[in-house]
């Protein structure tokens, strides 16, 4: 973007989100299974094909399966499962985490994802007997994949990178920005523009959009 | 599922006009808390303590709401902010037609935060610390112009007509904010 707008940071790989991060906002609207460990009662309007009908008040049934995003997930989990019980998504599961350990460089993260190692960060939050090795294998993955990415990075100049960013997940993504940020800033210096003023990217973007927004 | 309107606002934050779902999602949000409301008067007085997963779904959809629209009005503050220190203290009319009354005011007021600051700096002139964002090599530098502007006053009264395409030699202090806006362009030997 430009170079006096900083965008708030995503928290998804600390304990915590962050409130106002909008990267962790579309994070948290990512879906994953779930179970109803209660009836909910009118709610069977979101889920027609379950719903209980009038007689139980339009509810979710008790052990019904569903797919809720994260955030809606997170915020009726207890720790006692008395509202919903959490189901790891399979990329998360053995099976993956498998698969992962072999190469972890063949897996398309962003096909996968898109936010892999924000989400599988925030799923600990549902203490899953799994969680250490779920962590470890967060862990392992970028432990493998990393290299490529850096090395890919700085030497991708003045070209189409899309091929290369195509199969990385979204911090996996800034991570190679910001790779190239400091490449591109390198050879701008090089060059002698480091004093070069150059236009505001923000003020060209809005500028542009003067009345086309109108007609949307 | 609720919600769905505050994610299309914080997906498209590049829209610049978004009243309307703003809008709607204040809306939903009355409707969650209306329907929460009855839903635990019922609870309470009518023993349906069944109705609490419930109340629980619509708050938290609620608790989403509240950050979605924050998180995007946040952004949009942080964006003008750094309008200051890309466009300077005058906002070109294209990008002010964007912007509600409210945040007019709030760049009015960052503006007069910045101003103070920077009178207090540098001894009794103070220092605009919102030139020279790239260190400058000479006082004077080479421009072409890349759109019709008009005269341009100079120094000692002197103008200069700034013409698409015509090159000229002019201070650097005084064409950095144009060069930000996209009118000149720097030009190095």
């Amino acid at each position: 973007m430009s170079e006096a707008y900083f965008r708030v940071e995503s928290g998804a790989l600390g304990p915590e989100e962050n409130f106002l991060s909008l990267d962790d906002i579309l994070m948290s609207h990512e879906k994953l299974p779930v179970r109803t460990e209660i009836p909910m009662p009118r709610l069977g309007t979101f889920f027609l094909d379950r719903s209980g009908g009038a007689e139980t008040d339009n509810a979710i049934p008790q052990g019904s399966k569903l797919e809720l995003p994260l955030w809606l997930a997170k915020g009726l989990f207890d720790n006692k499962r008395r509202i919903l019980s959490v189901e790891l998504p399979k990329i998360y599961q053995e099976g993956w985490r498998t698969v992962f350990s072999a190469d972890a460089n063949v897996v398309d993260l962003h096909k996968m994802g898109p936010h892999f190692y924000g989400f599988g960060s925030q799923l600990l939050h549902f203490d899953s007997p799994e969680n250490t090795d779920i962590s470890q294998s967060l862990l392992q993955t970028f432990v493998g994949r990393f290299r490529r990415i850096m090395d890919s990075s700085q030497n991708a100049y003045n070209e189409d990178t899309s091929a290369l960013v195509a199969r990385l997940d979204e911090m996996e993504r800034g991570l190679f920005q910001t790779g190239q940020k400091g490449l591109n800033d390198f050879q701008c210096w090089e060059k002698g523009q480091a004093s070069q003023i150059t236009a505001s990217n923000l003020v060209q973007n809005y500028t542009k959009r003067k009345f086309t927004d109108m007609e949307d | 599922m609720f919600c769905e309107r505050a994610m299309e606002l914080v997906r498209e934050l590049h829209r610049v006009d978004q009243e309307d779902g703003l809008r709607q999602v204040l809306e939903e949000m009355k409707a969650l808390y209306e329907q929460n409301q009855s839903d635990v008067n019922e609870a309470k007085s009518g023993g349906r303590s069944d109705l609490i997963p419930t109340i629980k779904f619509r708050h938290c959809s609620l608790l989403r709401n509240q950050r979605c629209t924050v998180a995007y009005l946040y952004d949009r503050l942080l964006r003008i902010r750094a309008l200051r220190w890309e466009c300077g203290s005058v906002l070109p009319s294209a990008l002010r037609f964007h912007m509600s009354a409210e945040e007019m005011e709030w760049f009015n007021h960052y503006k007069k935060s910045l101003a103070t600051y920077m009178r207090s700096l540098g001894g009794d002139e103070g220092l605009d610390i919102t030139q020279d964002m790239k260190p400058p090599k000479s006082l004077y530098i080479e421009v072409r112009c890349l759109k019709d502007y008009g005269e341009f006053e100079v120094d000692d009264g002197t103008s200069v007509l700034l013409k698409k395409n015509s090159q000229h030699f002019l201070p650097r202090w005084k064409c950095e904010q144009l060069i930000r806006q996209g009118i000149l362009e720097h030009v190095l030997s």
